[in-house]
């Protein structure tokens, strides 16, 4: 277990910029992940870390120390891949002890160590079977036992979820938090996936384009986003064209065509800064819809996304689209019908125009 | 199709017909090809060596075991395997090192176009044998360019005699089947997810133990049927013994060139034919219990 911290890593493949001057902590024992799109850089973070790839410039440290020049075998790491990567000649439990054959363990320790490891991913008595005469799901549980048993300083999960299937990678994304949790090793994350990053993070790390948009929890990424790209890459976002009318102590009234005047808590407007032209931010679910006639303004339901308990509606109001999510009680609205669209202020977020996104 | 019904699916009574006689149908122009040209031929030749040769090119059909008793008898034929299985085994072992290395290189490297690799691979392939193996003779011949070079370097008191001996027959055989070798090995590495080195190196090897403990045995599928290859086309060649060996460096293969076309003793030339079938075959068998490349197969699933 051991903090790591990267300083100023920047990582260049010939011509391209993969990651930005990048400064990062993961803290001791937390559960940290690199969210953004494919090409962002966060995979490339993960291999530098690893040693897989060597930063351009910057230093990483594990623990306090410097390791840009330790080699791959000396960094105590457990690195998990997306394709499980298992020795497909090697039995499980070989895949398992491979790990221990490198640190002086003692065969009968080594046994021990297998089933306990084959304990924790809820798969005992594999040992000797051969990766391919198991599922992807079994086969990525050995993956990670095998990056455990070793007891490494960090564990390096890279999409471990992404190759299975929708129910299983919920089933384990429980699951592999439940394992962090209990074995408290600090763990980083790369997902493309939103839900998995809010799900089982402690903190996430919101990358586009090779740099960091945002550090927070889940929470703070999800309630206050700190750019626009952010606001649309979690969830579902409408993003308004505002302008700032007012500002006091507590709060920053934004001005749109839609909504007309907006009072948005200072705590939703962080990266707003002094310009009087900025983006109100109204979350899917938090615009509510209702009946033609009650409080709010009128907008017109163009499509209907019937999901269960759950619809989305695809409204207009004059020239905008919106995007509204609602849980259906009774029967959900009908396409052309007009209804009345309110939200609570209190639940927008201010952002500055513009950005990567 | 017959054993289709109408609504596209299977009907169940024709089920077990239909599949029975399918592969059949799609492996009999292969079969018949192989049958015409391969066993019936070898049946021939083995008929041909009961027969009794009685002058040159005179043949007398017989049912006599006179030929495979000389084979079994004559120590000249015991030479020759010997000397065959030998340099079989040398050329092997050597086109096995030379070979995994280009082979290792070309499936690992990030450069773009590694087609061309591939092509350069595959390009003395475009120029006949023959003249490849006629071209060390250049090289290594007494005028030849490395005498050449001696001389240049004020070397020329150590003129070195290498040609029409062992050592140019092993070149000559490793520059010709050498392409094969890489070929296969390159294909499984080619196989090998990438991501498995990385693995083991995280977990704690070093990079050349992670290439021996991943990449290399699960390279061994293609090493074990490049060198069988390059073990049976070595076993049963003669034309580069005859061109770059001295008369002491004869193969099997050339035992039956001397039969058939300087003896015209057919019937010998058929017993040495098939007892080199037999004895290539043989080692085909054993080899691939050995190696267990079925067990090999099963952890690929």
């Amino acid at each position: 277990m051991a903090r790591v911290e990267l300083k100023s890593v920047r990582k260049q493949f010939g011509p391209v910029v993969a990651v930005h001057g990048a400064d990062v902590v993961f803290e001791e024992g937390s559960f940290t992940t690199l969210l953004g799109p494919s090409g962002c850089g966060k995979t490339t973070i993960l291999r530098m870390v690893s040693g897989l790839e060597k930063p351009t410039s910057g230093d990483i440290e594990i623990g306090g120390n410097r390791i840009n020049d330790v080699p791959i075998h000396k960094r105590n790491l457990g690195l998990v891949f997306q394709n499980y990567a298992l020795f497909p000649h090697r039995t499980i439990g070989e895949n398992i002890a491979f790990g221990l054959k490198y640190r002086d363990v003692p065969k009968s320790e080594m046994a021990r160590k297998v089933t306990e490891a084959l304990d924790i991913v809820r798969l005992p008595g594999v040992e000797d079977r051969y990766p391919s005469q198991l599922s992807g799901g079994q086969q990525q549980r050995i993956a990670l036992a095998r990056a455990i048993v070793i007891e490494p300083d960090v564990l390096l999960l890279d999409e471990p979820l992404s190759a299975l299937d929708a129910n299983l990678r919920e089933e384990m994304r429980v699951e592999l938090k439940t394992i962090q949790d209990r074995i408290g090793v600090t763990s980083i994350f790369v997902t493309h996936d939103q839900s998995e990053a809010l799900a089982m993070s402690d903190k996430i790390i919101v990358m586009s384009a090779g740099r960091i948009e945002q550090v927070g929890t889940p929470e703070e990424v999800y309630n206050t986003p700190a750019s626009e790209f952010v606001a649309g890459f979690l969830g579902a976002a409408n993003l308004l064209q505002a302008r700032v009318i007012n500002r006091d102590a507590t709060h920053v009234v934004l001005e749109t065509a839609e909504f007309g005047q907006t009072p948005v808590p200072l705590s939703h407007a962080a990266t707003l800064g002094q310009s009087n032209d900025a983006k109100l931010m109204v979350r899917a679910e938090k615009l509510t819809l209702g009946p033609k006639g009650s409080d709010g303004v009128a907008a017109k339901v163009e499509a209907v996304d019937y999901q269960g308990q759950l619809a989305r509606y695809f409204l207009r109001v004059g020239d905008t689209q919106l995007q509204a999510m609602n849980m259906i009680d009774g029967a959900p609205f009908g396409a052309g019908e007009t209804v009345a669209l309110s939200m609570n202020p209190d639940a927008c977020a201010a952002l500055p125009v513009g950005g990567p996104a | 199709m017959q054993c289709f019904s109408q609504q596209g699916g299977f009907l169940l009574p024709d089920q077990s017909h239909s599949i029975d006689r399918r592969p059949w149908l799609l492996l009999s122009p292969a079969l018949v090809f192989i049958t015409v040209l391969v066993v019936i031929p070898m049946a021939f030749i083995l008929v041909y060596s009961f027969y009794e040769n009685i002058d040159l090119a005179v043949d007398v059909p017989a049912f006599q075991f006179g030929n495979w008793m000389e084979l079994l008898t004559d120590g000249y034929y015991h030479t020759a395997i010997w000397k065959t299985l030998r340099l079989s085994v040398i050329v092997t072992v050597l086109a096995a090192v030379l070979g995994y290395i280009p082979a290792y290189v070309i499936a690992m490297t990030r450069y773009r176009h590694k087609w061309l690799l591939l092509l350069l691979l595959i390009l003395p392939f475009w120029i006949s044998f023959i003249i490849r193996t006629l071209s060390w003779i250049h090289i290594f011949g007494n005028q030849g360019a490395l005498n050449g070079l001696m001389n240049l370097l004020g070397l020329g008191d150590l003129q070195v005699q290498l040609m029409y001996t062992e050592f140019t027959v092993i070149v000559g055989f490793i520059h010709v089947f050498l392409p094969y070798m890489i070929l296969n090995v390159y294909v499984s590495l080619e196989g090998i997810d990438r991501n498995l080195e990385p693995a083991a190196r995280t977990l704690g090897a070093t990079p050349w133990q992670a290439f021996r403990e991943v990449t290399l045995p699960l390279s061994l599928p293609g090493l074990a049927a490049g060198s069988l290859l390059v073990f049976v086309l070595t076993g049963g060649s003669y034309v580069t013994p005859l061109i770059l060996g001295g008369p002491s460096d004869f193969l099997f293969g050339n035992l039956v060139y001397d039969a058939v076309v300087t003896e015209l003793n057919w019937p010998m030339g058929a017993t040495l034919s098939f007892a080199l079938l037999i004895l290539l075959g043989s080692v085909v068998i054993l080899y691939s219990r050995l190696m267990g490349m079925n067990q090999l197969a099963k952890a690929f699933g």
